[in-house]
């Protein structure tokens, strides 16, 4: 009876029946529409391979959108008092971003994924299990709060070495904030070193998703083109070589909804 | 559907919160829930002065309501684009903000916490709604366990007369419109709130609620939430309370207290009979001792 609104599409319509224990993390994708995820720390230079991917997808003429992480307009304004007023407990910090990313969700990706969007989301929710982790939150209780997530069609991770990451960021880039920084840890009082030391651990938990949630490794260590290269050649093999009609298998759908 | 019955009071459902010690809680939590317009937020208001009147200091706290995620939840429910999931996770958010802010403090300070619904309602709106009764269950479970979880009960009919005499009109959520369950708010105020008091009526058993027949007058409502509230918090006047001990003093104490030393020896109390008092005394002194430790 209670399981999550049935979005399998086109046909037939199959429920998203959840498994039990052990968990499946996501619930299948049968929208015809794609989605990939990049993820990976500060500084691992995800966000400028996304860019050159989505470009490179639009002109094989895919219809591409972007998700951007924290990006909910329902929700801007309370996490915006949150963080002003450090209001935040790590569990109402994990929460809000859960609030913000089922917004984005429902509002924004699956009806695109229904369209027949390929919809690039830089951040999924594997930087809340990494983030939230790192501040204390149950392991499989965060997990469990994402399972209403869809499962990406592909979710690069972008490995880098912390002091390379650091390197990238600290110096050319405005004034670390606040919880961007981990001050809520209280790992130091130093803001760059709390910096250092939470990027540090989160490093580790994205590490050991590694195998759990099937992650595509990008060497970021590597060339930027030689990266965009490796991400190219992944999408080719599973998307396949045919080049699509713009948006990707909604004519099935169209026709059902306009009897 | 796990069983929670066994759950000892201001322990967790199923998961911990980061940064909390539990051994610290020492006020009572009391939970009000049943579905809208069944007349919780009325009950509450005369049960806040009447625990107030027995010496108790009262937190009430309710959905919606906590400096965090109140004002942008009523925000949302104004707009058009609220899904389900994003009002549940919302709710869950205020509920957390409030869990952790508010009334774990005031329980920690051995307040008695009055809730106008809890996780349980935040459950049943998702459920009813359709969304996975495990996925909301297993992320409600940092909740903690009250000590009574009054469920007002009514049918849904007795919610109608209340909506129309009390309010006059049908409200858009109260009715479930975001579900379309009918032609016009009516009927999809009859689907929605049927739902809800059946799942309400579900986890009655596995979160061992209360149930108070909230079909009755507000008076004898108030009667039944009074009757079940005593069973879990000390209900005596402070006056009473203060001839109750003073009468145990007299009649175990063969020593004749001075009135004026008897505030500076309620300290060491808690010895039963007198003349251990001399002797509780070094015995506080050896608790402050290990304590400074």
């Amino acid at each position: 009876m209670s399981d999550f609104r049935n979005i399998t599409l086109p046909q037939p319509a199959v429920s998203l029946v959840m498994i039990k224990e052990p968990m499946s993390v996501f619930l299948q994708n049968r929208l015809p529409g794609r989605l990939i995820v990049v993820e990976g720390i500060d500084g691992s230079g995800k966000s400028t391979q996304m860019s050159l991917l989505s470009q490179w997808l639009r002109r094989r003429g895919y219809a591409v959108t972007f998700s951007e992480w924290n990006s909910s307009p329902l929700v801007h304004e309370t996490t915006r008092r949150g963080k002003k007023k450090e209001m935040f407990t790590p569990t109402s910090f994990s929460l809000i971003h859960a609030t913000d990313f089922a917004d984005r969700l429902e509002q924004y990706i699956i009806p695109l994924l229904k369209a027949g969007a390929v919809v690039c989301a830089d951040r999924y929710a594997y930087t809340a299990f990494a983030r939230d982790v790192v501040r204390g939150v149950d392991r499989a209780w965060v997990r469990n709060l994402y399972r209403f997530a869809l499962k990406p069609s592909l979710a690069f991770y972008f490995k880098v070495p912390l002091d390379v990451a650091l390197g990238r960021i600290l110096g050319g880039r405005d004034a670390l904030k606040y919880y961007e920084a981990g001050m809520d840890l209280g790992l130091s009082r130093n803001i760059e070193e709390s910096f250092r030391l939470f990027q540090g651990r989160i490093l580790e938990e994205y590490e050991a998703m590694i195998d759990e949630m099937g992650f595509h490794v990008i060497d970021a260590t590597k060339s930027i083109e030689a990266q965009q290269r490796e991400m190219r050649r992944i999408v080719l093999r599973e998307f396949g070589r045919v080049r699509p009609p713009g948006v990707l298998g909604t004519e099935v759908r169209v026709a059902e909804l306009s009897q | 559907m796990p069983s929670y019955r066994n759950k000892p009071p201001l322990s967790y459902y199923r998961t911990a919160l980061p940064g909390v010690d539990y051994s610290e809680l020492q006020g009572k939590l009391i939970v009000i829930e049943g579905p809208d317009a069944v007349g919780r937020s009325t009950q509450v208001r005369r049960l806040k002065p009447w625990l107030e009147e027995y010496g108790h200091a009262v937190l009430d706290t309710g959905m919606a309501r906590s400096a965090l995620a109140g004002k942008g939840i009523k925000e949302a429910k104004e707009g058009n684009t609220l899904g389900p999931i994003t009002m549940t996770l919302y709710y869950a958010t205020d509920f957390a903000d409030r869990l952790e802010n508010e009334i774990i403090p005031a329980l920690r300070a051995g307040f008695v916490v009055l809730t106008d619904r809890y996780i349980f309602s935040i459950m049943a709106r998702a459920i009813a709604r359709g969304e996975n009764r495990t996925w909301i269950e297993r992320t409600a479970g940092f909740a903690l366990v009250p000590h009574a979880v009054l469920y007002m009960r009514a049918e849904v009919k007795d919610l109608i007369s209340r909506v129309v005499v009390g309010r006059g009109a049908f409200d858009y959520w109260e009715s479930g419109l975001d579900l379309h369950f009918g032609q016009d708010m009516y009927e999809s105020f009859v689907r929605y709130q049927s739902r809800l008091i059946q799942v309400f009526d579900n986890m009655a058993e596995p979160y061992g609620f209360q149930t108070i027949d909230a079909s009755q007058s507000a008076d004898r409502v108030f009667v039944s939430l009074q009757r079940a509230i005593s069973k879990v918090v000390e209900m005596e006047t402070p006056a009473k309370r203060a001839a109750r001990l003073k009468a145990a003093r007299v009649t175990k104490s063969p020593l004749k207290l001075v009135p004026a030393m008897a505030p500076a020896l309620q300290t060491v109390r808690k010895a039963p009979a007198a003349k251990s008092v001399r002797k509780a005394a070094p015995a506080a002194k050896a608790v402050r001792k290990a304590s400074a430790q």
